[in-house]
């Protein structure tokens, strides 16, 4: 428990880990047979990792790390396809830092601006827009990506420079939506998954009933859930609850930041920018139904796929990982990122070779960065 | 960038554009309030926001942004998020 100490609350934590193994016990959860539990935020990853709460707990708690980080899960041909357009000479191509160093098929976009491309890291797509409105001969793209907490952002973006009237300014739209790969990894026969911890700051736009369907079709429990380790742990402990008394809802943790409905203003600007697209490629995980979004044709002037001819509609199969590379095995939790044999050899957040190794989000670049010294360590 | 940093609405800049000045732990920069403009925006001066990518969406406490701080400090976030608004500056200059 040498952790504990670093919470604000040591005492707090105390108490929920012994609520928690209370309830393991009670379940019967042992480490040959554990409850499993995703938690589907990146940023709850990054913090397990951060204050060792997959140690802190029952060691009949097994935490699954989901596919809650976008950047992880962008797939190389769109990685491949925002290059094209950053090889135009006119256009500013403008993107958040941590797309930079996913590795496309053969570049990133960090080889690609050392190469010649205006590429340039930004903070917000605010800044795009005003990027654009200070070059008027110049085309300013937006690398549009991430679930639903920048999704707002971008839809607000492109309301904003249709009422300035830009037209030298654009989205490539590779926003992502939540609930469909959960449905996936559900569908999935080779998946156990007994709970969910919800993604916090997603549900403060979405609310908490896109979840639904977890409780109502498949049975399985779902927290959302702070990102304070104690947070964590107490939606663990809810989880664990519902399970013991037979039950399967969903609860919201973290309400003093999520409101059931979610933000009426996000919702209705993603609604009235952006529509579902059939189905869009995860990297490790392939297509999935009704994932993705796509920009409105009533703002197809802002839309980089049709200004650029770069359509989705043009894809093909999935591409295969880089050789050795299992970020679809990990994402999955079918194996832990030490089990990759490219692990810390050909990959690393340096020069990495899969997108799980990019983002500091990202489970092999948290298990890097906090958990290298468990490798060592002999199995229990 | 999928975690929201806590600011403090300094002033409104341009109520038209419901933009406003931020302090991000001592970081001043231009935030959009759109997302939480469900109250007159001259109400929001002093309020703590959790930002996301250059937009207020939440309002929340005081002791809550505290808190969510400490801990995007620990996750080093704070400092990621920090310097993006510092580098976005400076790429805006360019």
């Amino acid at each position: 428990m040498k952790y504990v100490s670093e919470f604000r609350d040591p005492a707090a934590a105390q108490g929920v880990l012994s609520a928690i193994a209370r309830a393991a016990d009670a379940i019967g959860a042992t480490r040959g047979n554990p409850v499993h539990i995703m938690e589907i935020c990146g940023g709850h990853t990054h913090a397990i990792f951060r204050y060792g709460l997959d140690r802190m707990v029952h060691d009949g708690i097994e935490f699954i790390h989901g596919p809650g980080c976008p950047v992880c899960v962008l797939p190389m041909r769109r990685v491949d396809e925002c290059i094209q357009i950053a090889r135009h000479p006119r256009v500013i191509l403008t993107t958040f830092g941590d797309a930079m160093r996913v590795p496309g098929t053969r570049t990133s976009l960090m080889q690609a601006k050392a190469e010649g491309c205006d590429i340039r890291v930004v903070y917000s797509p605010l800044d795009a827009v005003e990027l654009a409105r200070r070059n008027p001969t110049r085309d300013v793209v937006f690398f549009g990506l991430g679930f639903e907490t920048t999704t707002p952002s971008t839809a607000l973006s492109i309301q904003q420079a249709a009422r300035d009237g830009l037209t030298n300014f654009s989205v490539f739209c590779n926003h992502i939506t939540v609930p469909p790969p959960i449905k996936a990894l559900l569908d999935d026969p080779h998946m156990e998954l007994d709970g969910f911890v919800g993604p916090g700051h997603v549900s403060m736009v979405i609310g908490i009933h896109p979840y639904d369907f977890i409780a109502r079709d498949y049975g399985k429990p779902l927290v959302v859930a702070g990102f304070e380790p104690l947070d964590i742990l107490q939606s663990v402990l809810m989880v664990l609850d519902q399970i013991c008394d037979g039950r399967a809802e969903i609860e919201n943790q973290y309400a003093r930041v999520v409101p059931e409905h979610g933000n009426k203003v996000s919702l209705a600007a993603i609604d009235d920018v952006y529509e579902t697209r059939p189905s869009f490629e995860w990297r490790g995980l392939g297509e999935i139904d009704a994932s993705g979004l796509r920009i409105r044709s009533k703002y197809a002037a802002f839309d980089a796929e049709e200004k650029f001819g770069i359509g989705y509609a043009t894809a093909r199969e999935p591409q295969a990982e880089a050789e050795g590379c299992a970020c679809g095995a990990v994402m999955t939790g079918r194996i832990k990122p030490p089990q990759c044999p490219q692990f810390g050899k050909g990959c690393t957040p340096e020069m990495p070779l899969g997108a799980l190794m990019v983002s500091s989000e990202g489970a092999c670049a948290a298990y890097w960065q906090f958990g290298r010294a468990r490798i060592t360590e002999p199995a229990a | 960038m999928c975690l929201g940093i806590p600011g403090q609405i300094i002033a409104i800049t341009d109520a038209a554009r419901l933009l406003a000045l931020a302090d991000v732990s001592g970081v001043r920069r231009e935030i959009s309030v759109a997302c939480v403009s469900d109250r007159p925006v001259a109400k929001l001066v002093g309020e703590w926001v959790l930002i996301h990518v250059g937009f207020a969406m939440a309002v929340i406490d005081a002791d809550e942004a505290a808190r969510t701080l400490d801990t995007l400090r620990a996750l080093g976030e704070t400092q990621e998020a920090l310097d993006a608004m510092t580098d976005s500056a400076r790429a805006l200059a360019l």
